[in-house]
């Protein structure tokens, strides 16, 4: 762990990014305490620019004090983020596992039903089970996770193919052991670093979704997130900058952060890397 | 005056290896018309000192001190430019990986051509190309020059790689292990090439190799290389018969002889009334390969398996021998059900393993072990030793703390410390791995062990201390072995019987003094003749060797 963790230090821009992801951690737990009253509250006067009134990153259309909507939404973004992320592996890593492990007919089958998944634009796909299931947390986190799941399939079946004809994996069948066993103890945990670094670049990909939605007005009327932010100063970006672009700025520096970490999680846990860099 | 000389020189290793210098103060000559092999264990920088001589090395590894004198100039000290004219017109070098070493999208005669034309040579290239294809023993020369790499052989892609380095009629030749990717056959066919055409040019050549039968078959001369020094150097036959430095004389004792006479009637008398009682019968197994075909095309086949009859007695070790191809590997799958035979049956005392559900075989796998080819990539690396070795009885329902006591015992056994248990399989060295993966075989008790090329990942030094762990522990468990090698030396220094594959169907089978005295099949007479070294017998060095 020590030494995963030092591996991880050398590359400086996951660090950075690990720190913000850190900040904006902790700016979603600490929102309550500090802006105490609601987000949808009128806290000043409309339009008003940031550092006036009180209004540390200036008010919307309706007096609502921007900095308290993105401290609020970053829960919301987050919280999507993980949860949809967690879901997609669920799904991605079982599929994945068998039809790689399984190979033949279920392989053909498993697979054939992932590209149909992926023949759908993912965007497009998404818009439509929110529409369907009605814009509320739980329908735009499964929207979400079933969008994203294809590519997390394909990567462990990739994976589990080269893995299960390594000479270690026919060992352990040799040895007897059950073949849910050789997944779990054998196969799954070789594959670990592809998925641990594509899933933290889900999680990213998953926020921005999210905000896309928002941004369409297909976000959940009552929960205040980044995208609903940018999509209410949309229509007055001209007059009031900052109501869409401070809230562009907490995604941009998440993605950023999240899309740092992934890399340098990749290379902490590529065995070879770290040995040359060592 | 000699062709080459390399005096002092020295290049450093980045700071934080095992040792500052990854050769150092190498001091070596070639002369015209002289072979001079350069052999040492992996990791002894006789690669680093092929390299350094072609200007190949990388920048992490700078030449800190010495000289390289080629035809009386500094090769050091020249201009890149002067160095790239001498490279391929006057030194030419053979690389070990013939698959890799050519360019796929190229023709075999167009890249031939290409290094003449380079050279200022390429208007003769219509009438030279031809005439190399010749000179190196390939058949239709002219049909060849037009085909792709993936159509030849790796022994034909090797010989390509010969033509392409004398097409300029190099005065030195470097070779860098050219044979250790070939089968036997193909490995002395090319030494053969070599030292002819060595011997009718006068070309000076330095030959790597980490194989002494190979040494003993083509070498004039000898350095021997340990840790990046050279410690020893001599004619062939001094080094190869009287060995002066104790390291070379540890190397040479490891090589594995062949039995005599007496000593392989004296083994199988050993094994005395037991002898019939049968452990393993094969009968009629056969595997096919189908591959591609689609709607419309045939599909290829190729038949790995079929006429492999063998069976296996107590106690006896049965070597499978043959080359890369032969379908010994996937015969020993079948056995272990790696791999699902179509036909015929697998008799282990007397049950028909074949037709057995999943389930139905698993009190067999407690029987029947496997020991694996590769160290490297038959342990689970994420896994700890102890694990490892302690899982295959945990899955047949031993307790945990008596699987581990088991597992230390084992660890003892095949001479490793206790205290390994708790460490990952990448911290331990090759041979030590190869320990570890028997330590598993051996955990679950079996009667049958089926080692699959267990010694050829190895260096020669390490691949006797395994095959002596495995004769030992042969002896003490009783253990029934069928033992799969492509080199014959170590089958005849292991194996009670020794059953000969080729093409899929077992061709000969014998005790091991028959099968290497008096060989039947045309097949067992070529592999006999093509193992390098032959004429060779290592001198015995039993009593000294022990410093």
């Amino acid at each position: 762990m020590m030494d995963f963790w030092r591996r991880f230090r050398r590359n400086r821009g996951a660090v950075v990014g690990l720190c913000i992801l850190v900040l904006v951690l902790l700016l979603s737990a600490t929102a309550s305490l500090l802006f105490p009253d609601s987000p949808w509250d009128m806290a000043a006067a409309p339009f008003m620019p940031p550092g006036e009134m009180g209004m540390l990153l200036g008010s919307d259309s309706l007096g609502r004090d921007v900095a308290a909507g993105i401290a609020h939404g970053a829960r919301i973004s987050l919280l999507v983020g993980a949860v949809s992320t967690a879901a997609a592996l669920l799904i991605g890593v079982t599929l994945g596992a068998i039809a790689g492990y399984a190979g033949g007919i279920v392989d053909d089958a498993l697979m054939r039903f992932t590209e149909f998944f992926q023949t759908i634009p993912s965007f497009v796909f998404a818009i439509l089970l929110v529409a369907i299931f009605s814009p509320s947390i739980g329908s735009i986190v499964f929207a979400i996770a079933v969008v994203s799941w294809p590519p997390v399939a394909r990567v462990v079946r990739a994976e589990v193919l080269s893995l299960r004809s390594r000479e270690f994996v026919q060992a352990a069948e040799v040895l007897g052991k059950a073949p849910l066993a050789i997944l779990l103890t054998d196969v799954l945990p070789n594959a670990l670093s592809p998925i641990i670094v594509l899933s933290s670049l889900m999680v990213a990909t998953a926020i921005l979704t999210e905000s896309a939605l928002s941004f369409l007005g297909l976000g959940d009327p009552n929960l205040m997130t980044w995208g609903f932010l940018i999509g209410a100063g949309r229509s007055v970006i001209r007059i009031a900058w900052w109501m869409s672009v401070f809230p562009g700025l907490a995604i941009f520096l998440t993605v950023l952060a999240l899309n740092l970490v992934g890399e340098g999680l990749s290379d902490a846990l590529n065995p070879r890397l770290a040995r040359r860099r060592a | 005056m000699s062709l080459l000389s390399i005096e002092g020189l020295t290049v450093a290793l980045p700071p934080g290896g095992d040792r500052p210098h990854a050769i150092a103060d190498i001091s070596l000559s070639v002369d015209p018309g002289e072979i001079l092999c350069v052999v040492g264990e992996s990791g002894s920088g006789k690669s680093i000192t092929a390299n350094a001589m072609m200007g190949l090395l990388p920048k992490s590894l700078p030449v800190t001190s010495g000289r390289i004198r080629f035809e009386g100039t500094d090769l050091l000290a020249l201009e890149p430019e002067a160095m790239r004219r001498l490279r391929g017109a006057r030194i030419a070098m053979i690389f070990q990986e013939p698959m890799t070493a050519l360019n796929p999208v190229m023709r075999v005669g167009d890249q031939i051509a290409e290094a003449l034309r380079v050279h200022g040579a390429g208007r003769d290239a219509a009438r030279r190309v031809p005439e190399l294809l010749a000179a190196v023993n390939l058949p239709d020369p002219e049909a060849l020059a037009r085909s792709y790499p993936f159509r030849l052989s790796g022994g034909q892609r090797q010989r390509v790689m010969i033509a392409m380095a004398l097409a300029l009629e190099p005065a030195l030749l470097i070779a860098d292990e050219p044979t250790t990717a070939l089968d036997v056959t193909t490995q002395m066919q090319i030494l053969r090439l070599i030292k002819e055409i060595q011997s009718r040019r006068g070309t000076g050549v330095m030959f790597v190799t980490h194989d002494f039968g190979v040494v003993a078959e083509i070498a004039d001369r000898v350095a021997v290389m340990q840790h990046g020094r050279i410690v020893e150097t001599g004619p062939a036959k001094e080094v190869l018969n009287h060995p002066q430095h104790p390291y070379t004389r540890a190397l040479i004792a490891a090589v594995p002889g062949f039995p005599s006479g007496e000593q392989a009637t004296a083994a199988s008398d050993a094994r005395g009334p037991m002898a019939k009682d049968a452990v393993l019968v094969t009968r009629g197994v056969e595997k096919t390969y189908r591959r591609g075909g689609g709607w419309f095309g045939k599909p290829v086949t190729l038949r790995a398996v079929h006429d492999a009859d063998f069976t296996l007695t107590r106690g006896e070790t049965l070597g499978l021998v043959g080359e890369s191809g032969s379908g010994k590997s996937t015969l020993a799958r079948c056995i272990v059900r790696l791999v699902e035979p179509e036909k015929g049956e697998i008799a282990f005392h007397g049950t028909d393993l074949r037709p057995l559900t999943r389930i139905a075989w698993k009190p067999f796998r407690r029987r029947i072990q496997m020991v694996f080819q590769d160290p490297f990539a038959s342990l689970n690396p994420r896994r700890t030793v102890g694990d490892i070795i302690t899982e295959g009885p945990m899955t047949h329902g031993v307790s945990r703390s008596e699987a581990l006591d088991r597992a230390r015992d084992l660890l003892r056994l095949v001479q490793l410390d206790p205290g390994a248990m708790g460490r990952y399989p990448h911290e331990f060295s090759g041979g030590q791995r190869q320990r570890i993966g028997i330590a598993r075989a051996l955990a679950m008790r079996p009667e049958l062990l089926i080692a699959d090329e267990p010694v050829s990942a190895l260096d020669v030094s390490v691949q006797a201390q395994v095959l002596d762990l495995l004769a030992d522990i042969r002896k003490r468990l009783g253990l029934t072995m069928l033992f799969i090698t492509h080199d014959l030396r170590v089958a005849a220094q292991i194996c009670d019987r020794i059953a000969v594959m080729q093409r899929g169907a077992i061709v000969e089978l014998g005790s091991t003094a028959q099968v290497f005295g008096t060989p039947q099949h045309a097949y067992t007479k070529q592999l006999l003749e093509s193992i390098p070294g032959r004429g060779w017998t290592p001198p015995d060095l039993s009593g000294t060797v022990a410093a």
